[in-house]
């Protein structure tokens, strides 16, 4: 009965709303054309007085009543509106201007001062010779250690197996409640060139923290989105023990340069396109989707990829300058989202 | 012209890459030195200061543990002196009356005689410190009295002209509420001006007064800031507050007479490394790791005032304390005088851009926030504005 009663009372109150607006017209219109109006369609183009708006009605069903219409109308015309612009684009037909490009946040993005400019010397000086310059002159070739906070759970276990058969020579290492400030000796000690500890938290890896080893920087990331391969649908059959090739996109400041090379610093130099696997670090507006991928090239121009490894964002909290020392170590960049925040059109990376 | 134009510049940094920068904040310009064309790590500029002669020179202290002379008139670089002793960059250096004065991380501070030639001669003082100095900084009213601090490794202040030992040695506060030494780290020192009184900033987020004067060792005043090392500090003109940097990023004016927090500074991402105030005008210049430097005004408003990007990893910074601060009055003279003079000095114009267009190919601009350069070329035949 109430359904019915609601499914009435909606076309009772179409009505309703007409004979309110009639009953607006009148009152409001007062002397003015109220004659012909009196009777069973009030034409939709009110005579209010100037300077009414709907939000001056107090009577909330009412005002509810002429805004809901009012958006009707406004939804109308913007559909007509669009019919006459395609119409008018198919009767120019080649002649018709160009379709306008959408405002998009990335296409407004406020333009940063410290994006790279490749002919910059300076820049490149301060590049070739900064704590990678090893690893990109070839002289030391990488070797991660992957490891997790204290006690993880299954999740994070698996994404650390799953990560190492996407980076070459890493190994996957039980945290055992060790302090990171020891491990690091021990493993500057084992030669290890990376360090990457994922840390976990309500049995999902949260943050993963990625440390330079000799003497390198150390970058703080938080982690979202993690899909393990057994989530991913459509995934191809696990990767193979080819070294993948590494995509790194978007990457345009200095700190986008420095974090860039800090993840190309991860994989060997010898990419082995037999194996035809490519992990893809893709920055777009400030967060960093890794994804793990074999492609196949069916022509000249067209190409089918798989996904297959594990999957994840993150998003750079902090870059401290020596190796991990939270508390006196020495920030070359920190995000305050407060101070850096303000502005929706602002990226950093 | 960049020569000209080196004189007027407000603000000297030093890099992590070797390269002295000229900050010219009136016209917005930034321009590179190095003394051997290329930036070269091995000579990051690890601490500045002003030479003899007002402010057209400045010693910079190089990692590889040169100290260069550098003219502010001519723009270039004009002699270097190796100051071996030690290891470790250089962690103070002052001058004082044709002596040279350079303390290095191991604790070794030297006083060296400070000659035109480039011959490196034995110090004339030298001074063991202590291992492991952060800091060592020179009283302004009293040149030959310095202050050396560093990680355990107590205020000290030494009379150069003195005896061996340190005049003032400070005392470590008395053991925490858990009964535990508390850890010594000063990382900056600096003398207030009107008294004895020293002020550190330890790694520790403490801020220290201490004061010779009085009997007690221990420090006088001690506020904490933060939860971060406090890298740098400054005073500020009025000569009650200190402002402190850490390496997060924060900036804070510190009251000395209560040791409150008066306020912070927003807008630098990374580790402060180097903080100078103008002794007059409220302006505070900072530089840091994230390779900007600004300059904020400290008090009405507070807030930036300018924000330059300079491209690499920012040492130290020298403030020009000059009080002209817009006034060029050289600049505008040379338009005036160009259509006085004949075709003959219009030669002499021509020669001169060739010369400047030379020395042009050493210097670079910045972008982004930088406009390029106005410069009014001097072609012969042409009428100025």
């Amino acid at each position: 009965m109430a359904k019915a009663g609601r499914k009435s009372s909606s076309s009772w109150k179409k009505s309703l709303k007409r004979k309110a607006a009639a009953e607006e017209i009148q009152e409001a219109a007062g002397a003015g054309d109220g004659a012909t109006e009196s009777g069973v369609q009030p034409p939709k183009a009110a005579a209010f007085p100037p300077g009414f708006s709907i939000s001056e009605i107090k009577n909330k069903q009412r005002r509810h009543l002429m805004f809901t219409r009012w958006k009707q109308q406004q939804r109308k015309e913007k559909l007509a509106a669009k019919k006459k612009l395609k119409k008018e684009r198919e009767a120019l037909g080649d002649k018709a201007p160009p379709k306008p490009v959408p405002k998009t946040i990335d296409n407004q993005r406020v333009y940063d001062e410290t994006t790279v400019d490749p002919n910059d010397e300076e820049v490149a000086y301060d590049e070739s010779t900064d704590e990678f310059a090893s690893y990109f002159n070839k002289q030391t070739s990488p070797k991660i250690l992957i490891t997790t906070s204290d006690r993880p759970h299954g999740r994070t276990v698996r994404l650390c197996e799953q990560l190492s058969t996407v980076i070459p020579n890493s190994h996957v290492y039980y945290r055992r409640g060790l302090a990171l400030k020891k491990i690091i000796p021990q493993c500057i000690a084992r030669e290890f060139t990376d360090l990457i500890v994922i840390n976990e938290d309500r049995k999902t890896p949260n943050g993963l923290i990625l440390s330079h080893l000799p003497n390198g920087p150390t970058a703080h990331f938080k982690m979202s989105s993690v899909r393990l391969r057994k989530e991913i649908k459509r995934r191809g059959k696990d990767p193979t023990e080819h070294i993948p090739e590494i995509i790194l996109n978007n990457f345009t400041t200095r700190l986008g340069h420095s974090i860039g090379r800090m993840f190309a610093s991860l994989f060997p130099h010898n990419p082995q396109f037999i194996g035809r696997q490519v992990a893809t670090f893709h920055n777009q507006r400030d967060y960093i989707f890794f994804r793990f991928h074999r492609y196949i090239f069916r022509s000249e121009k067209k190409v089918g990829i798989q996904e297959l490894g594990p999957r994840f964002t993150i998003k750079l909290r902090s870059l401290q300058k020596g190796t991990f020392d939270s508390k006196y170590g020495e920030y070359e960049w920190v995000h305050k989202p407060r101070e850096m925040d303000t502005s929706r059109r602002k990226f950093h990376l | 012209m960049a020569a000209a134009a080196a004189r007027w510049n407000h603000v000297w940094v030093g890099t992590e890459t070797g390269i002295l920068k000229g900050v010219n904040l009136q016209r917005k310009q930034a321009a590179n030195f190095t003394a051997g064309g290329q930036p070269r790590r091995e000579e990051a500029v690890s601490a500045l200061c002003w030479g003899t002669g007002g402010e057209t020179q400045i010693l910079v202290g190089c990692a590889d543990r040169t100290v260069k002379h550098f003219s502010t008139e001519d723009g270039i670089f004009q002699g270097q002196r190796h100051c071996p002793g030690g290891e470790g960059i250089f962690r103070g250096l002052a001058q004082t009356d044709g002596t040279l004065i350079t303390c290095v991380d191991s604790g070794i501070l030297r006083v060296w005689r400070d000659n035109d030639k480039n011959t490196s001669s034995d110090p004339l003082l030298e001074l063991r410190v202590g291992p492991g100095v952060c800091r060592m900084r020179q009283d302004p009213a009293h040149p030959h009295v310095v202050a050396t601090g560093g990680k355990e490794n107590a205020l000290k202040m030494w009379d150069l002209q003195g005896s061996e030992e340190p005049v003032f040695r400070a005392k470590n506060v008395r053991n925490d509420w858990l009964d535990l030494r508390v850890p010594i780290w000063d990382q900056d020192i600096q003398f207030l001006p009107g008294s004895q009184k020293l002020v550190t900033c330890t790694g520790y987020h403490q801020v220290r007064v201490y004061d010779p004067a009085s009997p007690q060792r221990r420090p006088v005043l001690e506020t904490t800031y933060g939860e971060y090392p406090l890298t740098a500090m400054t005073l500020t003109p009025g000569g009650n507050s200190v402002i402190v940097g850490n390496t997060h990023g924060q900036l804070a004016e510190i009251d000395l007479r209560q040791g409150r927090l008066l306020g912070c500074l927003k807008g630098l991402a990374g580790s402060v490394r180097g903080l100078q105030c103008h002794p007059s005008k409220p302006l505070l210049a900072s530089c840091g790791l994230d390779r900007v430097l600004r300059i904020h005004r400290i008090q009405n408003p507070r807030g930036l005032e300018h924000k330059v990007y300079l491209k690499s990893q920012l040492n130290c910074l020298l403030l020009s304390g000059r009080d002209n601060w817009e006034d060029e009055p050289q600049e505008p003279q040379e338009p005036n005088k160009v259509p006085l003079e004949d075709t003959e000095t219009d030669e002499l114009w021509a020669s001169l851009e060739a010369a400047a267009k030379r020395k042009l190919s050493d210097l670079e601009q910045t972008q982004g926030a930088l406009q390029t350069r106005r410069r009014k070329k001097k072609r012969p035949g042409s009428t100025s504005p």
